[in-house]
């Protein structure tokens, strides 16, 4: 019972990752109808971006780094947040920059041009990103921002096979963080004008920009957002496992299962990359306890692809229409 | 009033002896080719240029049968490094373990075209035939799917073949060890899991690099021109159109999957037994498999010298720019953005290289 308590709290807090990551790529898809690879290279500069500014911002707050991690004194609560807006502004901003600057041209190109740009894109960032004068080749550790503080315990069983299950302030955080950005982006795609607009376009462009909406103002803004969201996944994801590596298989396998998230949802529906998300969490999590941890990513692609043959858009997607 | 019926025609048309020669000509023209640069570039280049060059093959090979899906069919695969892999470890496995029972040893048997290297050739097919084998099975879900969802599912298939190949156990590696093993011991495979299939022998020369590049190309040539890959031409051009003309779809994509898949293999095959190539997991990777998908998209849709160039500038661009050191890979990433950006139809979009010669009406 204390493993599967564990188990499914890790389940959540990975689940809302990939959910962060899934509805980048589903606002995408939705509107643009490609899949941008380069994605989950945003979410690694969010990482990267998020390592660089506590490097910079922590001496100021009493954090000194020439002595050993365990005896550093931990920077005030408030710097978290600080360094997660820091870091959704930047790579909301590179989102706009990149596709302004590569995918605008593309507008009426043939949709596998997109994909190979966006596969270009994502090379030049995983590229750019090493080079020594930005964040070089070997791995950093992200210094530690939250306490590692445990909210709640419980304890199933007594006496000698009695075991401790914690939930941390950092699962939490990740969880917590994670839903107030779905919910705010859950309000701003169903309540607001420009989610409306936002709908508009990817429901038709063309009939969208006939009614007097500034389809390309709008594909701008889907683009930050999209970006803002994986940064804040990269940023979570170095508050749970603190190792950061460039270009690393973890940081691929992320994007790649974040991918796959929202294609179990059914790409281009944001509710469904949110249940892509953690249900994706909940297979690997739960296969890699009760059956075989090796296989972890196996399950996530069997699932995708079972998925696909029985319902071929995705759980929440609509039936795709086929026009003669 | 009666009509006579006309005169019949004679049912067949009379053998004639030009034919097979001309049929035969593409594969003596491109065989007694590869034989020169074997004979010839490795003495006069030396090894890391006939090492590029063969890459530039395997390259051709790979790109040239993903062209049969991706640019003829139209379906949209990022798996095909998974078939590359999939051959490549069934050819090793081949030589690996035939050499140790057939010679008692791993290590390279025979000269240039000895028994050694026909061992490998006939390993570098069945390769393929697996490869094919699989590309039936990942084919299927292409009847049901289209455009993206496809795309997703054989780069799904490209990921899964990777966690499962680091699952296979440790190489044998000791002649005796090999001639008792029992099932347990070669299933799953001894390939060596994550690190790698070492020891494989090192056949691959510029000869058959060059002899399965012609195969490839010819074959693929001669379909473009065939009522079979005009019925998957028109599968990419419309396929409601298609199937009302009675192209049969289901068919068609399945067959174009199993033939891109199979000189996959063949390229698995030569890449698994090419000096200085440990074949490893991570090759099955998407990662491999998008600088295939690029090499069709840049060298044009269906257009087979166009996938030929692009490959060869692919293939030869990063090992030019080598003196940019930590740059090499930033510039091609910028080129590959500002090719898209300028010429979004692919180098020779979906011409051949002798179409540009003629008048365009």
């Amino acid at each position: 019972m204390a493993d599967f308590t564990q188990t499914l709290m890790t389940a959540v807090a990975i689940g809302s990752l990939y959910a962060l990551i899934a509805l980048g790529y589903t606002m995408v898809y939705g509107i643009l109808k490609f899949i941008n690879f380069a994605h989950s290279d945003i979410v690694v500069l969010g990482a990267w971006i998020s390592y660089t500014t506590s490097r910079w911002l922590l001496p100021y707050f009493g954090v000194d780094f020439s002595v050993s991690a365990a005896d550093r004194p931990l920077p005030p609560l408030w710097i978290a947040p600080v360094i997660l807006i820091i870091s959704m502004l930047t790579c909301g901003i590179i989102g706009f920059v990149i596709e302004r600057l590569a995918y605008r041209p593309l507008r009426r190109a043939p949709r596998l041009n997109v994909l190979i740009t966006a596969i270009g894109v994502s090379l030049l960032l995983q590229n750019l990103g090493q080079l020594h004068f930005l964040f070089g080749t070997s791995p950093q550790t992200m210094p530690i921002l939250l306490p590692n503080w445990e909210l709640a315990s419980f304890t199933f069983g007594s006496g000698e096979s009695a075991s401790r299950v914690v939930i941390s302030f950092v699962d939490t955080m990740i969880f917590a963080t994670s839903a107030t950005l779905m919910l705010v982006l859950e309000y701003l795609v169903f309540r607001t004008k420009l989610g409306t607009a936002m709908r508009a376009v990817s429901f038709n462009t063309d009939t969208a920009a006939l009614m007097g909406i500034p389809v390309d103002r709008v594909i701008s803004f889907t683009f930050v957002l999209g970006s803002m969201l994986a940064a804040a996944a990269g940023f979570l994801q170095v508050m749970k496992y603190p190792l950061n590596q460039p270009a690393h298989t973890v940081w691929v396998l992320l994007g790649l299962k974040a991918f796959v998230a929202a294609v179990i949802g059914g790409i281009g529906n944001v509710r469904g990359a949110v249940l892509g998300g953690f249900v994706i969490a909940f297979v690997e999590q739960f296969g890699a306890f009760y059956i075989s941890s090796q296989y972890r990513d196996v399950y996530v692609f069997a699932l995708l692809i079972g998925i696909l043959l029985v319902k071929p858009t995705g759980l929440l997607g609509s039936p795709l229409r086929e026009k003669v | 009033m009666s009509t006579t019926p006309p005169a019949m025609l004679p049912a067949t048309t009379p053998f004639h002896p030009v034919g097979p020669v001309v049929t035969a000509m593409p594969f003596v023209i491109g065989i007694g080719a590869a034989f020169a640069l074997q004979a010839v570039l490795p003495g006069m280049v030396g090894p890391y240029y006939s090492r590029v060059i063969g890459d530039i093959g395997i390259a051709m090979i790979l790109a040239v049968s993903l062209n049969i899906v991706n640019g003829m069919t139209g379906q949209f695969s990022i798996g095909h490094a998974g078939f590359m892999t999939i051959g490549g470890y069934a050819a090793g496995m081949i030589t690996y373990y035939g050499s140790f029972f057939l010679w008692n040893g791993a290590s390279v048997h025979g000269g240039f075209l000895g028994s050694g290297e026909w061992l490998f050739a006939v390993s570098c097919i069945v390769g393929g035939l697996v490869a094919a084998l699989m590309g039936y099975v990942v084919g299927l879900p292409s009847l049901r799917l289209r455009g993206d969802y496809l795309a997703i599912v054989t780069l799904g298939f490209g990921e899964i073949l990777r966690v499962v190949l680091q699952q296979t156990n440790k190489v044998l590696d000791d002649a005796e060890a090999i001639r008792t093993a029992g099932w347990s011991q070669w299933f799953p495979p001894p390939v060596g899991a994550a690190i790698g299939f070492a020891g494989i022998p090192k056949y691959t020369n510029l000869f058959w690099i060059y002899t399965f590049v012609t195969i490839t190309v010819v074959v693929a040539y001669r379909l473009k021109q065939s009522s079979l890959g005009r019925a998957m031409i028109s599968i990419r051009e419309d396929e409601i159109a298609a199937q009302a003309m009675g192209v049969n779809i289901a068919r068609q994509k399945v067959l174009a999957f199993v033939m891109a898949a199979f000189f996959a293999g063949v390229a698995g095959g030569l890449f698994a037994h090419e000096k200085g190539v440990i074949i490893s997991p991570k090759d099955a990777g998407f990662q491999r498999s998008f600088d295939y998908v690029i090499m069709t998209v840049l060298g044009g849709r269906g257009s087979i010298t166009g996938v030929m160039l692009a490959a060869t500038i692919l293939t030869a661009l990063p090992e030019l720019l080598r003196d940019f050191d930590q740059y090499r890979l930033i510039v091609f990433a910028l080129l590959l953005i500002v090719m898209m950006l300028v010429r979004p139809q692919g180098l020779f979009g979906i011409h051949e290289i002798w179409h540009f010669g003629r008048k365009r009406r």
